[in-house]
């Protein structure tokens, strides 16, 4: 029997680079020995990713993207599909848990330093890969066609409006229609379904290829290249990818799995936070609800947006607080790259872009009121002084000497 | 077999990649105009028809127009007293309604409608697309003593006044537009058809 296998692997080994792609990515990949808890998020976003693609799946079998039908669909889905409310829960559940796994994710690039040099196009790659979730997740917030999907897609798509000249024009044609219709839910279904799924898959891979290109980055900030076996040219402290760090991503898994499956089972509308209320009454063009608040995974981004009393402007604030993620690499001028060997200086700039991105978080949730405009505005300079200060406070800091190898 | 002067070739794989790339543009073309509205949505849009002899005193009708809701409101004589007050123009970003585009030309007068009495405007912020709320003077709400009337929006908090006019230090850039319309008689008012004209 093995002789049979051993054949065929060879057989496929001299066609395909099988054997040779296990090794360089699992096997022989090696893999700082001291991860943390922080690095079981890149496995799990990745396991998340996959799971909304099957489960969305099943869910486009049973939906219709028409203005008249979508509602009653997804109702249907609900109710007479057998375990449709499942899938269904798991699908719009597994998009607030996409978001709540990679903001922690880029949380742990921030604290060790994991966008420096050489890593700079492994963060950029990440930020696309943020920036393409978002609009997946938007196209897909549509589909229900409630009322939070028709006004929430409604202020987005007039964000274009603010661009100078061309504005109006680029928002017809974003929306197919003078208004959010049903041409605008037909091609967002195509964008939610097949678009945005193939860039998102692409861009997974292209992440994964440069990370095992230039080697994970670990607690200490500390290049394990740099130390390596004279004879087996092994790092000295790496460890192989497989079995190693297959097995405890199983176990990080199995405990996400847990936690998920408590809120699918016991909280699936998680008080209004991962289906919101207002999305339970059908789309209608007429009447903005009271209240209109995006999901929490952009409140953040929706209060910087509100905090500027102008359209333009305001627009430019939105959009600027994820461009200036690009840029991280080299505003960062610290000789150290983890937090752990940082000095004061670093660790409060950090603490204060926290509480303002979860009070922006917050107060994007919130109604409009004088009080809550100026919090957003001071929040919004916090937000954005944490980057374009970097530069300088950075280089202040005083910085603690780095370890030559990794501690445990 | 060595080449030794490179320049036709260079000139040979330039003017190739300039046209191609012209053909790559033709290419792209049909794809981005295939996502524009159709003839049909174009097409669609018809001027609707509104009633408004059953309107009471400061009461707001709402009717659809192309997709949008359509307001009218019938105006009292306070109101129209109050849009002329020089604490409410103070707080205004475009008293005279300069902006042309947000208001045919028989709507551009203080009042921004053909009678006075009636304001017909197009329920949607010109901030960011919601449809604000109509909030009259004597309605329970906390937008300050001195709130005359007028229109809130709740998404964003951009103010209004009862003719549409923005105020200033709000997101919304522009006054609310006032949509091409026409009186078919004293009680029956066409949107979407410009006063004595064709169709808009």
């Amino acid at each position: 029997m093995s002789k049979i296998l051993t054949d065929s692997l060879e057989w496929i080994d001299a066609r395909y680079p099988l054997s040779k792609m296990w090794n360089e990515h699992l096997a022989q990949y090696y893999a700082p020995k001291n991860f943390n808890v922080w690095y079981y998020f890149g496995s799990l976003a990745l396991m998340v990713l996959v799971m909304q693609i099957f489960t969305g799946i099943f869910l486009a079998v049973n939906y219709k993207p028409d203005a008249a039908l979508a509602f009653a669909s997804v109702e249907y889905i609900m109710r007479d599909v057998e375990y449709g409310w499942l899938i269904r829960y798991m699908h719009a559940i597994g998009a607030s848990f996409f978001f709540l796994i990679v903001y922690l994710h880029m949380f742990r690039a921030l604290i060790y330093g994991s966008y420096r040099k050489p890593r700079e196009l492994l963060w950029i790659i990440g930020v696309f890969i943020y920036l393409c979730l978002m609009a997946e997740s938007f196209f897909g917030y549509l589909l229900p066609w409630g009322q939070m999907s028709y006004w929430g897609a409604q202020v987005i798509i007039s964000l274009f409006g603010a661009i100078p000249y061309v504005g109006e024009d680029l928002a017809v044609w974003v929306r197919g229609d003078f208004v959010i219709g049903d041409a605008t839910l037909n091609r967002f279904f195509v964008y939610h379904v097949v678009l945005m799924p193939i860039i998102l898959l692409a861009l997974a891979v292209v992440h994964i290829i440069a990370l095992h290109e230039v080697g994970s980055n670990n607690p200490d900030g500390i290049e394990i290249k740099k130390n390596k076996d004279p004879k087996t040219g092994i790092p000295k402290d790496g460890i192989p990818f497989h079995p190693y760090y297959t097995v405890k991503d199983i176990v990080g898994i199995a405990v996400f799995l847990i936690i998920f499956s408590v809120v699918v089972f016991y909280a699936p509308e998680m008080g209004g936070y991962f289906l919101e209320k207002n999305n339970f009454l059908p789309a209608d063009p007429m009447t903005t609800p009271e209240h209109i608040e995006p999901l929490w995974y952009f409140t953040p981004f929706y209060a910087i947006l509100r905090a500027v009393p102008d359209k333009f402007f305001g627009v430019m604030g939105m959009g600027g607080a994820i461009v200036v993620l690009f840029f991280l690499p080299w505003l960062d001028r610290s000789p150290v790259k983890s937090i752990r060997y940082k000095g004061w200086i670093f660790k409060s700039a950090l603490a204060l872009f926290v509480i303002s991105f979860f009070g922006l978080g917050y107060l994007g949730m919130q109604t409009v009121t004088p009080t809550t405009t100026l919090f957003a505005q001071i929040f919004s300079v916090i937000y954005f002084a944490f980057f374009l200060l970097m530069p300088w406070y950075s280089k202040w800091d005083e910085t603690k000497p780095e370890p030559e190898r990794v501690t445990d | 077999m060595g080449v030794d002067d490179k320049s036709k070739r260079r000139f040979l794989v330039a003017s190739t990649s300039v046209v191609g790339a012209v053909g790559v543009g033709f290419a792209v073309w049909p794809f981005l105009a295939s996502l524009k509205p159709s003839a049909k949505t174009q097409a669609a849009g018809a001027p609707v028809e509104a009633d408004i002899s059953q309107l009471e005193d400061g009461q707001q009708m709402t009717v659809e127009w192309r997709g949008k809701p359509v307001w009218i409101v019938k105006r009292t004589e306070k109101i129209l007293a109050d849009l002329k007050s020089d604490p409410l123009i103070a707080k205004l970003s475009d008293p005279d309604s300069s902006v042309t585009d947000q208001q045919p030309a028989y709507a551009q007068n203080p009042n921004r409608s053909i009678k006075a009495e009636y304001l017909v405007v197009i329920g949607i912020c010109t901030h960011l697309g919601c449809s604000p709320t109509y909030v009259k003077e004597n309605d329970p709400h906390d937008l300050g003593s001195d709130w005359v009337g007028g229109f809130f929006c709740p998404c964003h908090g951009s103010f209004f006044d009862l003719a549409g006019r923005v105020f200033s230090g709000v997101p919304a850039p522009t006054n609310l537009v006032v949509p091409p319309h026409t009186y078919l008689s004293d009680t029956r008012i066409l949107v979407g058809i410009d006063q004595d004209k064709g169709a808009a």
